[in-house]
């Protein structure tokens, strides 16, 4: 049974106003327990209102959200326990924290959660460990610590929580590149070691490519695709169509496979693209192939 | 959402009233208030009345927003209108133990409540189809002769353009760290006052914080393209006042006559 689903999902802004807009229209997906699933779309598809109406932060215009099968809206007033169990991790998460020490600040979810402070430190601790965060800067106030570090401190306040679905928004927006690798190894690495559910929204082709087991495409408030990474990066034309891309090194591929070599063009990362192009190169001593 | 408040929001349109000379626009609007409230008898608030409605009428703004705008003082307005009905003076029309109405004190509530709402109105009409920006370039210009008292009078515009610049901002910024602070599971709908007013620092000093920072921020931008306040400043968007501004204007004096003849020539519809 799918962990998460949306069932005819339709949200209008300002309903009943001269400003209404259809954020979102008629979407229904299934996500699977574990899996990743990377979010692509232009600005303005939809994306950042769908994810927000996953964990009840916004309540559908009409449509249902499933979590385990039941509607979230069933009961509204027991809206948070959905909050705590699809945990959400907004754009720039550093401008929510709050407390007087980073340790307090990603105590606030498991606090909220009803958990004991022992409790409540433990997995704070736990959740600093898993996005990189050094146990020397909990004790200091979040507002001294790096941009990079805020960021990590705000998502281990969401991780502390330990949500079964993570909703990540954008996380290494205005990161260096090098802050960007190791966030998203670290986020690949709590998803494997927990095994649970992870939404990644990102307009990195090459983040999502290497990282998400399906895609979820959005396009203009409705779903244009829910498939496989390779699948939906297969289809390069519709993508650029709506405003996206495939990964370069993707494209490159394809275009050599156009060119005639026998290259498998649905590669999303340099490593698997060079496992293949290395030997084929050292074979033809670095001549193209059937030169003529 | 908090983003639906329409009070004081400009509503992109092309009309007269949006060409028109925001500083003969709010001139107007406190003349059209001042009319409304001197009237004695209700023939000279009917044309107070009128006057404001040809405003809404040349706004080319939905009614529904002024309807809106209206909302949040419904209730200022019940009150005041429920309060006057018991409070004439003369024969009751009807008695209730010490409540009576009489008719002095219906006409007193009629007029107090038409009063109110046409307030609202009058600086709807202003606020829909001025500018922020506009508005306080027509302030600053009105005020300028207290520059001569040693009245800092652009820094007084300068800030209040940033204030109501920034109004709309740090609403979106609250909605979105409420929303932050929900997903990690704040509740905000529930609990005493004490609760509700302790669930209000996770959302009130990232505000702070980001207010603080955007503050710098902006100061740096200014002074990077060398502001240095009103000595000398020359305006990139001139205020003129066309031919259709003196039409406006006669329209204003007619008004102003008729309104004086209606109120000396027919007498006062309340008591006092």
């Amino acid at each position: 049974m799918p962990i998460l689903e949306t069932k005819n999902l339709t949200y209008i802004y300002g309903q009943g106003t001269p400003f209404e807009k259809t954020a979102v229209e008629d979407v229904s997906i299934s996500i699977e327990k574990g899996e990743f699933v990377g979010v692509i779309g232009h600005t303005g598809s939809g994306k950042s209102t769908l994810i927000q109406t996953l964990n009840g932060l916004i309540r559908p215009t009409s449509g249902q959200v499933l979590l385990d099968g039941q509607d979230i809206w069933q009961e509204p007033k027991k809206i948070r326990a959905v909050r705590f169990r699809v945990g959400m991790v907004f754009q720039y998460p550093e401008y929510q924290l709050f407390e007087e020490t980073v340790l307090k600040d990603i105590m606030f979810g498991p606090k909220n959660q009803g958990l004991t402070e022992a409790q409540a430190r433990e997995r704070a601790y736990e959740a600093a460990r898993f996005t990189g965060l050094k146990e020397a800067l909990l004790e200091k106030s979040p507002f001294e610590l790096s941009g990079g570090e805020k960021r990590r401190a705000a998502i281990a306040g969401v991780i502390a929580m330990d949500p079964e679905v993570l909703i990540l928004d954008e996380p290494t927006a205005g990161l260096d590149p090098r802050g960007r690798d190791v966030l998203l190894a670290q986020i690949g690495q709590y998803h494997r070691e927990r095994g649970n559910t992870v939404l990644l929204v990102s307009h990195s082709m090459e983040d999502i490519g290497r990282m998400a087991d399906r895609l979820l495409v959005m396009n203009k408030g409705h779903k244009v695709a829910l498939a496989p990474t390779k699948e939906v990066f297969s289809q390069g034309q519709e993508l650029e169509g709506i405003g996206l891309r495939v990964p370069q090194i993707t494209k490159i591929m394809q275009e050599l496979q156009g060119m005639g070599w026998p290259v498998d063009a649905s590669v999303l990362t340099v490593d698997d693209a060079l496992k293949q192009l290395i030997p084929y190169l050292k074979k033809h001593q670095g001549g193209k192939p059937n030169a003529h | 959402m908090l983003t639906d408040i329409t009070l004081g929001q400009y509503f992109p349109a092309k009309s007269l009233m949006h060409r028109a000379d925001p500083r003969l626009k709010l001139c107007l609007t406190v003349f059209v208030i001042v009319l409304i409230f001197a009237s004695a008898n209700f023939f000279a608030l009917a044309l107070g009345v009128g006057y404001i409605f040809l405003g809404i009428a040349l706004s080319r703004t939905p009614v529904k927003l002024y309807l809106k705008s209206l909302k949040p003082i419904l209730f200022i307005v019940v009150f005041t209108a429920v309060l006057n009905i018991f409070y004439g003076a003369g024969e009751p029309l009807w008695q209730w133990g010490f409540l009576k109405i009489t008719r002095t004190g219906l006409l007193n509530s009629a007029m107090v409540s038409i009063r109110i709402v046409t307030l609202i109105l009058a600086s709807s009409v202003l606020t829909f189809t001025t500018s922020p920006t506009q508005l306080t370039d027509a302030i600053e210009r009105l005020l300028k002769p207290l520059g001569k008292l040693r009245v800092p009078v652009h820094e007084f515009a300068m800030m209040m353009t940033i204030a109501l610049r920034f109004v709309p901002l740090l609403l979106e910024e609250t909605d979105k760290i409420m929303s932050a602070q929900k997903a990690r599971g704040a509740d905000m709908e529930s609990g005493g006052l004490i609760q509700r007013v302790k669930a209000l620092i996770p959302v009130l000093i990232p505000l702070f914080i980001s207010a603080f920072r955007r503050a710098f921020d902006l100061a740096t931008a200014m002074e990077s393209r060398c502001y240095h306040g009103g000595e000398g400043r020359t305006k990139m968007k001139q205020l003129r006042f066309g031919g259709e501004d003196w039409l406006i204007l006669g329209s204003a004096v007619l008004a102003l006559g008729a309104f004086i003849a209606l109120n000396t020539l027919l007498p006062p519809s309340i008591v006092r």
